[in-house]
Order: C-alpha cells, then sequence, then structure tokens
C-alpha cells in the first residue's frame, strides 16, 4: 500500500468538502478500497474516513424507508421491515459476499463497489477503467464474467454487486449531497454508467459528492424473488441474477418490476419488461417473448457466450416461479 | 493524546503509520499472533476477529478506524487451560488439520452462535423470519472461512454440537 494520509470528518458537509481534492478517497467499510489499495490499483494521497457519521440508521420514510448511507449490508438485511415488505433486498444482501464482509459493507460503499473483472485488478495487465487509453485486456482476452449488454469497445466489465439489483427492481432512490447542485436524488437505476468511451466514470457521482441514504418507496403486495447464479453456492459473484418483483390480479401480471445482475456495468432494468408483462396472462410463450426482448441486443464478444442463453433461462425460471402459484 | 484500541481487555496505542492493517497490528504490534494472514483480501476468513462482538475480516481494515473499539481475538477467546466451548469442540471433534484456518474457524462460529440466537437470516434460510440450524445453514454462514485442509465435516459437527448443547 502507497502512504496516504488519514483523516476523520466531523460531518457530512465537512467529508463533502474534504473529498473534493485531487486523490482524496472516502472511506467507509473499506472491503473493497482496501483490497484495491493493497493491490495499487487504487493509490489515493489522503483517506476521509466516513465510517463513524451520523448515517448508520434505517428509518421510516413516509409509507417508504430510508436507509442511511452507512448502514451496515448486515444491518439492512436484518431489519424487521426489510425482511417483511422488501425480501428481495435482503435475499439480495444474503446473496453476496461473506457474513464478515456484510458485517462491514456499508450501503453507499456497496454501490460504489468495482468491477472485478481480472483485468482491471491486475496492474501489469491493459485496462481503460483503470488507466484511460491503455486499452482493454478483457477484449479478445479471457473474459468469462463480463459484460453481454450495454457494453463498448472501451470496456466490457461488469458491475458486481447484488444489494444495487434490488434496488433497481425496487426502484429506490440515491441521496446525495456535496456536489455543485447540493443536495439531490438520483434514481438506483440511473446512478450507474454504461461505460461509453469513458469507463472510469463509473456513476453519477460528481466531485466532492458523497451518497447520504437509499430510499425505498412504498412496498407493494408481491412475490419477491432473487435468483443468482454463481459458479460456486456460496461466496461468488453472479454470473447472472435477477431480482424480480411480480404480482398478479384475476390471472393476469398485474406488476412486473425486474433487475439484472452480472449482465452489465450496471444493474440492468428495462423498461419494455415490465410492458409487455403487464396486464398479460402468464404463458412459456409470453416469458420467451420477455426473454428475447432483454437479450435483443446481447453481445458476448466470445467468452461469456454461456451468459446468454443462461439469462434467458434464468428470467424465464424467475418468471415461472414468480407467477405460478400466485392467483 | 494518542488513541487507543483495547484488545482482549487491554488497550494498546495505535500504530503511527495509518496503512497498518487490524490485522498486522494484533500481530506486530500488540504481538498476539493467534490472528493469521492467509490471503489478505478477505477471501480466506482466517483473519477473522470480532469487534465489539461482530465478526470481521481484520486485513480488510485500517486500525486507524478501530480507535476506542473492543477486539476480540482467538487469545481472547479461551486459553489453553480454559478454552472456550467452541474451542473444546474442535479439538474433541477434529475440526482442524494443519491449524492455520482454526483461528478463524473458531472466531467466525464463536459469532455465528450469537447471530442464531438473535435470529439473524442467511442465504440459506427458507423463511427470513425463522432461520434454523440445518447444516446447509451452518455450511452457509461459515462460508467466509475456508479450510484448504478439507476439514469441513468436522468444522461442522463441533460448530453443531454447541450450537445444539451449548458446550
Amino acid at each position: 500500500m502507497r502512504p496516504f494520509d488519514y483523516i476523520r470528518p466531523t460531518d457530512a458537509a465537512d467529508a463533502a468538502e474534504r473529498i473534493s481534492g485531487a486523490g482524496v478517497k472516502a472511506i467507509a467499510g473499506g472491503t473493497n478500497l482496501l483490497d484495491l489499495m493493497k493491490l495499487q490499483v487504487e493509490t489515493p494521497k489522503v483517506l476521509v474516513d466516513v465510517g463513524r457519521l451520523d448515517m448508520a440508521s434505517i428509518a421510516e420514510d413516509g409509507a417508504g424507508l430510508r436507509i442511511g448511507a452507512l448502514v451496515t449490508n448486515t444491518n439492512t438485511a436484518n431489519h424487521a421491515r426489510v425482511r417483511a415488505d422488501y425480501a428481495v433486498l435482503a435475499r439480495t444482501i444474503l446473496a453476496g459476499a461473506t457474513q464478515q464482509l456484510r458485517n462491514k459493507a456499508t450501503t453507499g460503499g456497496n454501490l460504489c463497489q468495482r468491477t472485478r473483472c481480472t483485468y482491471f485488478t491486475n496492474t501489469d495487465q491493459p485496462c481503460n477503467k483503470r488507466k484511460p487509453g491503455s486499452g482493454c485486456g478483457a477484449i479478445g482476452g479471457v473474459a468469462r464474467l463480463h459484460a453481454i449488454l450495454g457494453a463498448s469497445d472501451q470496456c466490457i466489465a461488469t458491475y458486481p454487486g447484488d444489494m444495487a439489483v434490488a434496488m433497481a427492481a425496487l426502484d429506490a432512490k440515491v441521496h446525495l449531497t456535496g456536489g455543485a447542485t447540493g443536495e439531490r436524488t438520483v434514481p438506483v437505476r440511473d446512478f450507474h454508467n454504461l461505460p461509453g468511451q469513458t469507463p472510469w466514470q463509473e456513476n453519477v457521482l460528481e466531485t466532492g459528492e458523497i451518497i447520504t441514504a437509499v430510499t425505498l418507496p412504498p412496498p407493494v403486495r408481491a412475490r419477491q424473488i432473487y435468483r443468482k447464479v454463481r459458479e460456486r453456492s456460496s461466496y461468488a459473484f453472479a454470473l447472472v441474477s435477477v431480482a424480480a418483483i411480480i404480482a398478479k390480479e384475476g390471472g393476469k401480471i398485474a406488476r412486473a418490476d425486474l433487475a439484472f445482475g452480472g449482465l452489465a456495468h450496471k444493474p440492468w432494468h428495462d423498461p419494455r419488461l415490465s410492458e409487455l408483462l403487464v396486464g398479460e396472462t402468464p404463458s412459456p410463450a409470453l416469458f420467451e417473448k420477455v426473454a428475447d426482448t432483454l437479450l435483443d441486443s446481447a453481445d458476448a464478444r466470445g467468452g461469456s457466450d454461456f451468459k446468454i442463453p443462461l439469462a434467458r433461462r434464468t428470467l424465464i425460471a424467475v418468471l415461472t416461479e414468480a407467477t405460478e402459484d400466485q392467483l | 493524546m494518542s488513541e487507543t484500541i483495547k484488545v482482549n481487555g487491554s488497550d494498546h496505542l495505535m500504530p503511527a503509520d495509518a496503512r497498518v492493517s487490524l490485522l498486522d497490528f494484533l500481530r506486530h504490534y500488540v504481538g498476539l499472533t493467534g490472528t493469521k494472514k492467509g490471503c489478505d483480501h478477505g477471501q480466506c476468513g482466517a483473519c477473522t476477529v470480532l469487534v465489539d462482538g461482530v465478526r470481521i475480516n481484520s486485513c480488510l481494515t485500517l486500525a486507524a478506524m478501530h480507535g476506542q473499539q473492543e477486539v476480540t481475538t482467538i487469545e481472547g477467546l479461551g486459553t489453553p487451560d480454559a478454552p472456550s466451548d467452541l474451542q473444546k469442540a474442535f479439538l474433541e471433534h477434529d475440526g482442524f488439520q494443519c491449524g492455520y484456518c482454526t483461528p478463524g474457524q473458531i472466531c467466525s462460529a464463536t459469532a455465528l452462535l450469537d447471530e442464531i440466537r438473535a435470529e439473524w437470516p442467511s442465504d440459506a434460510s427458507d423463511d427470513l423470519n425463522a432461520p434454523s440450524l440445518s447444516d446447509e445453514e451452518i455450511r452457509e454462514r461459515m462460508s467466509g472461512n475456508l479450510c484448504r485442509c478439507g476439514a469441513y465435516a468436522n468444522i461442522l459437527a463441533a460448530i453443531r454440537q454447541v450450537a445444539e448443547t451449548g458446550a
């Protein structure tokens, strides 16, 4: 690890002020950042430890819920309201990492988790995300776990997290402070960027801006499912994952919110899928059509070819499970 | 006035170099070498300790982040003369071969028993509000602790015994 100065800010405003300089990074749980600092993928000159700021509680937010940026993954998954009303969120968190890591990982940090692409974490390899202009080692390299949707000729990395996939399905909002526009709110669905020509700009956070909370909308009565397909039964990142919130009324689909992990540089949400499903009677033909639509622009560039049929089958399995035992 | 960290009940001065991980602090500054460095990247769990009673990977956190907090290591759970119930059970069930992962396994399992008592759910819980004590649950909850000797069956037996009998 390269030397750095360690600072503890007094409050969120002080933190935002202190992280606005070059080479400054905020640290909360540290499970991702310190890992990358040991690899010298991250070499901050200053670490601003926001971990003790007053943003570690979960509170009612109207009929919804406000989860502070410093609430640990464990405390979110354990929360009675999350378990009862937002089961898909509890399930995504529990499907990720290990108990030791979830005890440390925070809501804000988890949203900012960086890709697990091995060309990004190996400083001997080219990577446009780590070193703009150096090229992409994954394109044409060993790229088994890479994006099949929304990638670019600069970067085919995936966003690795689970929690944000449920938050995208739930249409949760990220609350930010410290940027040029002061306080603002961004839907989780729009928080992460596609790589395009600037793969190092992974999300919409501006210089000096920090996440203060995530708010969940009022809960809906619906079947909530998270299906994560991975290479080990525990402690592995998703090859493909599907978060689904699906309600039926009178034999027809009344609500269908879907988001996907492992497929792209961000939690993937395609509004066309809800439009295809809502108002329809569930059937294998309908589910095939939804999968066709999800994957109509899929491009796996060789190594991740297997993810295209895997995403299709996982989506159809989840839609079938979500609709077969509801009237 | 320098900050301190409490380790197994004793106060220790924070290192001057902010880069020191909690793991290196315990081993090289406090001199408690029970906590082990396996991968140093949060993948193996050999460095698991309890901070304010909660299990974490001590390799993926800085000592500087834990001022005024209370760390419990394997040395704080029991001694050769007065081992904890889990330490006794690991011996009884031969829950190790080389022993390198064992301090992390036992710290992790100590927290696991508290978590199950507090009804924390896991990925293996069919009902998020009613976690069970199935083998599947224990394996899932211990998935952050690798044992390259493969003593998993005996580790599971040791944890199960303490979970069921309290000794």
